[in-house]
């Protein structure tokens, strides 16, 4: 198969550095993968084309980059299902970490935001003489997260880190999902309480903003954003609801399962806490005057839609606990 | 200059495993690895990690014999016995420090059944067991605070008046060359797989700290040991995980026989690797076969088995030949994987040079003589590293600093950096090099071997040595060079490999995996005992060891 491969390079030491597109048409076996190509040209056509690689089977995490546009394995990607009607395909860096030279990224950030979920098992009381008892089906569950090869392709494609990189992102999350799971960590009952707390905090789980890029990106199937979504279950379960990101949720439950419909204009003011919250309350008033000034302002009177019995029916289905509109409990949605 | 008392070159499952035991011991302890330490190769060990738990009704001895009869009789058997007694602890060790071990019924750890092995005693996480132990080491890494050298490539080591004093290292990101006192180094720096081609090993497998080793006169040890993995997929070459006839899967002709019933009627598929490797062989060579390979055939397991516990060999199946294992046998054949020899070692992990300390696929104890078992590999960088750190932290109370001057030994690294950028181009490639050796290696060195087709590789050798004297260097900046990286790997792969060629034309029997068709019989009498190769004036110069055999004499191997 005649291929080419476009992409973008960087070389900090040239004179005037800069990102630039370079082609190379490669021939290669039909059933190659990018990174069979990207070799190729290493080590035949141009030896200072820069990349990490290593075991050629989606195990090492060290090759991913975007091809096409987004994050994946150049190992774990075969050319022919991404190759477009010329035969070509694009490769960029990865995404949100600072490129040092071609392909090749600064993983410093990533492994910072690692090193802030305290990565290592944390159980309380005495050790067992032998190995904790444990469901299969829990370290199976664990098992579909721990199979995260730390490749960097979800924190790469994350919509939120692009714009915040406080943001712990999604491979840190899952990472920590990893521990608070683990019937092993955290208090005699199995709950990371101080995990939890912690992660309940501003730049934590309820900054993501659930745009999936993460679980497409992925290539070993970790679905980094589902992780989160479970960390927030756990987080409200365990009693950390005074932030913004479990009032959010709370208050988008409770204004469709009790009206039908957003009540757009209560939304962020419920979030932060209520009005009292003055801080908050000033720093929204830019935006409220902007939208006043566009004819953009929510109405104050919030109505509900019509047959709104049959939302609330549909959420009491849901969730059956639920006795009325009122909805006390949370859930993932938000 | 940096300085520390005990230095870990390599940050795989060894490695790691020796910095986080040398620092618990008190000793300022540093690891440094020419990638970050969850990209190493301990990664692709799939299929689990041997141990005979006592409450489960098993025993370290049986598990010793198995091994000392895997090996061909060809392992030291005192140093089985210290790595199968400890591999109980070891194993819990890792349990605690929150592997997820897949389960039994009761919730206690489950075994899978691997070759050569009268019982299971396999633990596992799916298939996938080598990625599992090596984050969880590095969560430990994180927790133990051990200073870590990430993307620092060792180039060679400081030797002052005949001691070594440290390593100079290359700082990839920079291209800045550091000196690193030490006074004690431990080597971990795995095998040496990309000398063959094609092989199951990561392309950063490149003998490195074999070669440092041997260049500063210690000694490598059964060289000719050379494992090929029955199951390597079809043009690729990756691993496909000993597992999948552990949990049953069959191998079969291109009549959909299952041969290795002609070879050993009692273990079939889940003999040792070496005797199912030249089983598959023989019968490519005798026309039984499809495209050069056999077929690996997992259809009668089930779907929901091959979703547990092999999901990951499934996914390389289909992403890098297309087959999917739940509905259709998959084309498979021998590959280069492992190499049981390597810097020898005591069962501290000292070799013959004073404060220089070797542990796992790069190191030979030796546990695994002429043919490792599955499994016992990862048990083995665990066992082993953690005795390296330990010994090597207690040793280093009593070791002084070697006296070096800092500018001189950049100095010195310095101008053999630029005189290798400064070659003129003169239209050779490393990448070239390392093909033809890959595949000669392969041709000559391969599952069946003999005088003429090593000799022919030793030739081979020696030209491509001629031709990397004068190898030019493309990308002359400093910033990630890693064309540069990759020419300095050659160099040491092909140390190695002469190595390899001198020890396997050496030994004139069949064993292990040492099966020379000119000699086809094992040979108690005359080579029951190691090949040491070490650097001599114009080559590897061999010498002998004995075997140490305690209480399991050598018989005859049938499976």
């Amino acid at each position: 198969m005649d291929v080419t491969i476009k992409i973008r390079r960087y070389d900090p030491e040239a004179e005037q550095p800069g990102s630039y597109w370079e082609e190379f048409a490669v021939s290669v076996a039909d059933n190659a993968t990018v990174l069979d190509a990207l070799i190729k040209i290493r080590e035949e056509m141009d030896g200072t084309l820069t990349l990490r690689c290593s075991c050629r089977s989606a195990i090492c995490g060290s090759c991913a980059m975007r091809i096409n546009g987004h994050a994946g394995l150049a190992c774990k990607t075969p050319l022919a299902l991404v190759v477009d009607e010329n035969n070509a395909i694009t490769v960029e860096p990865a995404g949100v970490m600072r490129v040092i030279k071609d392909l090749a990224v600064d993983f410093e950030m990533f492994w910072d935001k690692i090193r802030a979920v305290e990565p290592y098992l944390q159980p309380a009381g005495v050790e067992p003489e032998g190995e904790y008892i444990a469901s299969n089906e829990s370290m199976l569950h664990l098992s579909g997260v721990t199979a995260c090869i730390m490749c960097g392709a979800c924190v790469s494609d994350c919509t939120v880190l692009e714009v915040d990189p406080t943001f712990l992102g999604p491979a840190a999350l899952a990472k920590a999902y990893r521990f608070t799971a683990d019937p092993r960590d955290g208090n005699r009952e199995g709950v990371s309480r101080d995990r939890l707390r912690s992660l309940s905090e501003e730049t934590g789980m309820w900054d993501c903003t659930r745009c999936n890029e993460c679980v497409q990106a992925c290539p070993k199937g970790v679905a980094p954003m589902d992780r989160i979504m479970a960390l927030r279950e756990q987080a409200v379960e365990a009693g950390f609801t005074n932030n913004n990101g479990a009032r959010h949720t709370n208050a988008f439950t409770e204004s469709v399962g009790h009206s039908g419909r957003l009540d757009e204009l209560r939304l962020p003011i419920k979030s932060v806490g209520g009005v009292t919250n003055v801080g908050a309350m000033l720093s929204y008033a830019p935006v409220g005057w902007r939208a006043l000034t566009h004819g953009k302002m929510p109405p104050i009177r919030h109505k509900n839609v019509e047959n709104v019995e049959q939302v609330r029916r549909l959420f009491r289905k849901l969730d059956p606990d639920l006795a009325g509109p009122q909805i006390g409990r949370n859930s993932p949605f938000g | 200059m940096l300085e520390h008392d005990v230095l870990v070159i390599g940050a795989g499952l060894a490695g790691m495993r020796a910095a986080i035991a040398a620092s618990a011991n008190g000793a300022n302890t540093a690891i440094i690895s020419k990638v970050h330490p969850v990209r190493s190769h301990s990664n692709a060990a799939q299929g689990g990690i041997n141990a005979a738990l006592l409450d489960r009704g098993d025993d370290w001895e049986d598990h010793a014999y198995d091994t000392i009869k895997g090996s061909d009789f060809l392992g030291d058997q005192d140093a089985i016995e210290v790595m199968c007694r400890s591999a109980g602890s070891a194993l819990i060790d890792m349990e605690h420090m929150g592997v997820t071990f897949n389960r039994d019924d009761e919730g206690r750890l489950g075994t899978r059944a691997f070759g050569g092995q009268r019982r299971a005693r396999t633990f596992f996480v799916g298939d996938f067991t080598g990625q599992a132990l090596l984050h969880v080491m590095f969560e430990q890494l994180i927790k133990s605070q051990v200073r870590s050298y990430e993307e620092w490539f060792v180039t060679s080591l400081i030797i002052e008046d005949g001691q070594v004093g440290g390593v100079m290292a290359l700082e990839i990101r920079t291209g800045q060359l550091h000196a690193i006192r030490a006074k004690t180094i431990i080597f971990c720096t795995g095998g040496c797989g990309r000398i063959f081609e094609p092989s199951t090993n990561a392309l950063i497998v490149t003998g490195d700290g074999m070669a440092l080793a041997y260049n500063a006169g210690a000694g490598l040890m059964d060289m000719e040991m050379v494992q090929y993995h029955p199951t390597t997929l079809a043009g690729s070459g990756v691993l496909l995980s000993e597992a999948a006839r552990g949990e049953g899967a069959y191998l079969r002709d291109k009549n959909g026989n299952r041969f290795m019933e002609r070879y050993a009627p009692n273990m079939m598929e889940l003999a040792s690797r070496d005797v199912v490797s030249r089983a598959e062989q023989t019968e490519i060579n005798a026309g039984n076969g499809v495209n050069g390979c056999v077929f690996l055939d997992c259809t009668h397991l089930g779907e929901a088995l091959i979703m547990e516990k092999l999901s990951q060999i499934r996914e390389i199946g289909i992403d890098l030949a297309g087959v999917d294992m739940i509905r259709e046998p998959v084309p498979i054949r021998p590959g280069m994987h492992y190499i049981m020899g390597g810097i020898k070692t005591d069962i501290d992990g000292q070799t013959s040079i004073p404060g220089v300390y070797a542990a796992g696929e790069c190191a030979n104890v030796s546990v695994h003589g002429g043919n490792r078992l599955g499994a016992n590999s990862l048990l083995d960088t665990i066992v082993f590293g953690e005795r390296s750190g330990n010994h090597a932290a207690e040793a280093c109370r009593s070791l002084p600093f070697v006296d070096f001057s800092e500018d001189e030994a950049v100095a010195r690294e310095e101008r053999r950096i630029k005189e290798m950028l400064d070659r003129p181009d003169n239209g050779d490639r490393w990448g070239a090099i390392r093909q033809a050796m890959g595949e000669s290696m392969v041709r000559n060195v391969a599952v069946f071997r003999d005088e003429q087709s090593i000799s022919e590789a030793v030739r081979d050798f020696a030209e491509l040595r001629d031709r990397y004297a004068t190898v030019p260097v493309e990308n002359k900046n400093r910033i990630f060079n890693t064309d540069l990286i990759f020419a300095l790997e050659l160099g040491f792969m092909l140390d190695v490999a002469d190595t390899i060629a001198y020890s396997a034309v050496e030994r004139r029997e069949s064993r292990g995996a040492n099966a020379r068709t000119d000699y086809p019989e094992r040979d108690d009498e005359n080579w029951l005992k190691h090949i040491v190769a070490k650097k001599g004036e114009v080559g590897p110069e061999l010498s002998y060891l004995p075997v140490t055999i305690t209480k399991w004499q050598p018989e005859e191997r049938k499976y």
